[in-house]
């Protein structure tokens, strides 16, 4: 468990995410041409896309109206907005400028809730568009200098960006994670980005600072390739701790920009304040102000889907689950959580249907082809002792695999009846017989002794007996 | 020379073929081209090609465009496919762009003939063509004088007869005060009435492409083709070409013309004389004379030369050896970078992408770039308050005629008060033209300059034909 807990004397960690995401758009942001991961090099490119002389950039509706759902779903204003340059040189950079949001974002003062009501300010969310991709060669850093030459893909050049920025209000690794899924699901939800950390649709640079709590802010460092939400934790623990250490051992802490290294986990200085670029960020002339109606704002906001966040509690309540445990994250993610409120509806018993689901569904998508009915009498059959919970599983997989069917007559054919309660005292009470020494220590309170009369169990009743039934047989005769 | 609505008229009912029309100012370019230096490429073959095919259509009764057969220079900063645009620049000798502008796709359909590409001022920064890299243009009138800048060559082309019309971009005055300088119509509209879309771009804010012709009708009908919305350009004003043709006979009776009565110093009286001659005209032809304030003028100049050098270093920073122009190969990437634009850009493009770079970096942004929008904010408000009591407003289009080569090289600040009367209507984005009216002490033309508000082209056209009828 990483969490600020682990820094010592009191030092309080004070995170702030600033997570980019590429919209799933048809088209670029300013150009025709497509948006799309993984074509050939230098094919999805125009005159605008590689910044040729006389080219101007025409904005993309449908990246507005992306970027309004995510303001929206982040409890933003949606706010008349305009594009700047930032002025910088780099090969990937066809324009030596990138389009993006200055003073006048188009979405501000959000806020995003993780689990324990905790409340993370969104300062921003803003339209960009991305850089092509470099790869160098040669040389042992991996970057530009030092390398003997660079290819470039300006496929992603153009892309469009929006921009997440939380306010500095996360105070531990643990949130940051939960922060980066909870943030991950809801763009999943709205249809904004497929958030695919890997392929880099999603990526976080992550700002992280230490102060003693009622002090100012430290300086804080900000760390880039965090590409994954694990790594977001590890790279905020170990800049955290390097962090404490280089003060406590008389340093100070340098405004510089880190780079996460995940192989050897750790951060390392990538540049300093000093060599940092001047952007000379100005109002973009080629492009006009952005004012969306309020009627397009209202119609975005209406056909917004019910968020992850309240769908996860509504699947709690329905089945008895915890609103922040895996299970109902999973579900949630995933879509199905309409499906289980199906199997439910069909009388399923709400626990044993979320669970299944969560356990034996990952690969069926948000409409898992089995009939929610069939679903839902495996799980009564269970709950009713009809078949045992080792059976039951075999069931589930035997209805995955046929597409649904009548589990009553699968559990006949596969032999399965669940034994009585006077059938299973007779093999308990034989299984004691034959194992007088294992008994002898499980009644003196030896509870690993428990496992050998079990295993003997359900070996006489080849897998039909329910363990916890056994169990519970052999503890109530123990107490007398 | 024939005009250009003679041209039309006559190769689209027969009586004229493109081919001649062509051909005969091939052979001015071929007696003249080589003293005057108007063009960086002469497309002779791709112009006899389009002339043929022109006439065919007509031969075969097809229906031709609004300027079929009309010879036309373009500006070498319009990008024509697969035709080396170069901006007289060294960075981007030998680039041929994979797209036609907008305005190069609407001459073509309209049947225009492209003879070729005019010299100017490297990236059209400059008054004179001197700062072209391939050489200056002449003026034809006298090669011993300037033709005016930056899109000297295109006025140039039309003043030798080289072509009957040609386009030029105008940022602070490059359309205007080279028509001035070289006795021809030249016209800035409306920001964002002709698309940008193609055109390299020096200051977008600023920068509109517009005509050069040898008289006023020809320049509305060049214009009207060429105006209307692109979705190319995001700055495209949303409406249709405004008729233009339709108002020149209208005259100027009970129009109310604008004198300005604090007009910056510095003007030739020669050149003053001939403004009032014009106020004369335009009085007898039935117009109020009316005095107005532009107390924001003054500051204009020096604003400009913070806006438009300010966009020039962002613009003009893609130009870095990556993707394409010329590249001087270096140790490492910074070097490369610094030896391509090193060698690449001529001398007046470094000083402007220096001054834009500080006045947008931090610490003096407020002071410089900032106030500087203050200016332009100012003058637009000037105007507004002028346009309420007038329909326009006529001034000099430049404060002297066409002036010696080499008599403002080497003093910067001398060839930027060229464009002293011309960028006040750039930064308001309003149009202006200059239109020839006499001459000065030294015979060389000079232009008036009429300008309008926003939209305001039919007023200005109004009064433009009435000069030139008084001229």
């Amino acid at each position: 468990m990483s969490d600020n807990a682990v820094l010592p004397n009191g030092w309080q960690l004070v995170v702030g995410l600033e997570v980019h995401v590429e919209l799933a758009t048809k088209t670029k942001m300013f150009s025709a041409s497509a948006n799309r991961f993984g074509d050939e090099p230098n094919t999805n490119i125009d005159p605008v896309t590689l910044g040729l002389p006389g080219a101007l950039p025409v904005l993309n509706k449908h990246a507005v109206e992306l970027a309004m759902r995510i303001g929206l779903a982040l409890n933003c204003k949606v706010q008349p907005c305009t594009f700047h340059r930032k002025n910088y040189f780099y090969p990937d950079l066809p324009k030596a400028y990138q389009i993006t949001q200055y003073d006048h974002p188009l979405n501000v003062d959000g806020f995003l809730m993780l689990p324990g009501e905790v409340r993370i300010g969104i300062e921003r969310a803003h339209l960009e568009e991305d850089t092509g991709k470099s790869t160098h060669f040669g040389g042992t850093s991996g970057r530009i200098h030092g390398s003997d030459y660079s290819l470039i893909d300006f496929n992603r050049a153009g892309v469009p960006l929006v921009e997440i920025v939380s306010r500095p209000d996360i105070r531990t690794s643990e949130q940051a994670r939960q922060y980066v899924a909870e943030l991950r699901a809801i763009l999943l939800a709205v249809g904004a980005s497929d958030a695919k950390m890997e392929e880099g649709s999603m990526r976080c640079d992550v700002n992280v600072s230490v102060h003693k709590p009622g002090t100012p802010f430290g300086t804080r460092c900000e760390i880039k390739n965090v590409n994954s939400i694990r790594s977001v934790g590890r790279a905020i623990d170990y800049e955290a701790r390097r962090q404490v250490d280089l003060i406590e051992g008389g340093g100070t802490v340098r405004q510089e920009t880190r780079h996460w290294d995940d192989a050897s986990g750790r951060t390392e200085t990538l540049r300093t304040k000093e060599d940092a670029d001047d952007y000379r960020y100005f109002l973009e002339p080629d492009l006009v102000p952005l004012a969306p109606e309020q009627s397009w704002v209202d119609q975005v906001r209406a056909a917004l889907p019910v968020l992850p966040a309240a769908r996860r509690n509504a699947l709690a309540e329905l089945c008895g689950i915890d609103k922040d445990g895996e299970s109902a994250f999973v579900v949630v993610e995933r879509g199905q959580d309409d499906y289980v409120r199906q199997v439910v509806g069909n009388g399923g018993d709400p626990r044993r249907s979320v669970i299944y689901v969560q356990q034996a569904f990952a690969e069926q998508g948000a409409m898992p082809k089995v009939p929610a009915k069939d679903l839902a009498a495996l799980t009564i059959l269970e709950r009713d002792a009809k078949v045992t919970s080792t059976q039951a599983k075999s069931l589930l997989t035997d209805l995955i695999e046929a597409g649904g069917g009548d589990v009553v007559a699968m559990a006949t054919k596969r032999g399965f009846e669940a034994l009585d309660t006077g059938a299973l005292e007779a093999m308990v009470d034989a299984a004691i017989a034959a194992e007088p020494g294992a008994w002898q220590k499980y009644c003196d309170g030896e509870e690993k002794a428990l496992g050998a009369l079990v295993g003997a169990i359900m070996k006489s009743s080849k897998g039909k007996a329910d363990g916890k039934a056994v169990t519970a047989i052999l503890q109530s005769k123990r107490k007398k | 020379m024939q005009k250009l609505v003679e041209i039309v008229a006559g190769v689209t009912d027969g009586s004229l073929t493109a081919t001649a029309v062509v051909e005969e100012h091939l052979g001015r370019i071929k007696a003249r081209e080589s003293e005057i230096h108007a063009f960086n490429l002469v497309t002779a073959d791709q112009a006899r090609e389009t002339a043929a095919r022109i006439d065919a259509d007509v031969k075969a009764g097809k229906k031709v465009g609004a300027l079929a057969g009309v010879p036309i220079a373009l500006k070498d900063n319009m990008c024509t496919r697969g035709i080396e645009t170069t901006c007289s620049s060294k960075i981007l000798q030998g680039w041929k762009p994979p797209y036609d502008a907008t305005v190069v796709t609407k001459l073509r359909q309209a049947g225009a003939v492209v003879v070729g590409k005019t010299n100017l001022d490297e990236f059209a920064m400059g008054s004179s063509t001197e700062n072209s890299a391939f050489g200056p243009t002449k003026n034809p009138l006298d090669i011993s004088r300037v033709p005016g800048g930056s899109s000297g060559g295109s006025a140039a082309a039309v003043s030798a007869g080289f072509a009957a019309a040609s386009l030029g971009s105008d940022t602070g005055g490059s359309i205007r005060q080279p028509a001035a300088l070289c006795g021809v119509v030249g016209v800035k509209p409306t920001y964002g009435t002709v698309s940008r879309y193609g055109l390299v771009a020096f200051a977008s804010s600023l920068d509109q492409i517009g005509p050069f012709t040898s008289d006023v009708r020809d320049a509305a009908t060049l214009l009207e083709v060429i105006s209307g919305h692109d979705p190319m350009d995001s700055t495209s004003i949303p409406q249709n070409a405004t008729s233009l043709v339709s108002v020149l006979e209208h005259g100027v009776k009970g129009m109310r013309i604008g004198r300005v009565t604090d007009l910056p110093e510095g003007c030739e009286p020669d050149v003053l004389a001939r403004l009032e001659a014009a106020f004369d005209a335009l009085r007898k032809a039935g117009a109020t004379i009316v005095d107005v304030k532009l107390p924001s003028l003054q500051y204009c100049l020096t604003a400009y030369y913070l806006i438009a050098p300010a966009e020039a270093s962002s613009n003009l920073a893609r130009y870095d050896g990556v993707r394409y122009g010329n590249r001087v190969e270096a140790a490492d990437l910074n070097a490369m970078y610094a030896a391509t634009r090193e060698a690449g850009f001529g001398e007046e493009v470094k000083r402007r992408i220096m001054l834009g770079t500080y006045a947008l970096s931090a610490g003096y942004y407020d002071a410089y770039y900032g106030k500087a929008l203050k200016v332009r904010r100012l003058i637009s408000d000037d105007f507004a308050r002028a346009y309420k009591d007038v329909d326009t407003i006529l001034t000099p289009t430049s404060p002297s005629t066409a002036f010696k080569f080499g008599s403002k090289t080497d003093n910067p600040l001398a060839m930027y008060l060229c464009d002293v009367f011309t960028i006040p209507t750039n930064l308001a984005g309003h149009p202006a033209m200059s239109v020839p009216f006499g001459v000065g002490a030294d015979s060389m033309p000079v232009g008036i300059q009429v300008l309008a508000t926003t939209m305001g082209e039919q007023a200005m056209f109004k009064v433009a034909a009435e000069l030139e009828r008084a001229s």
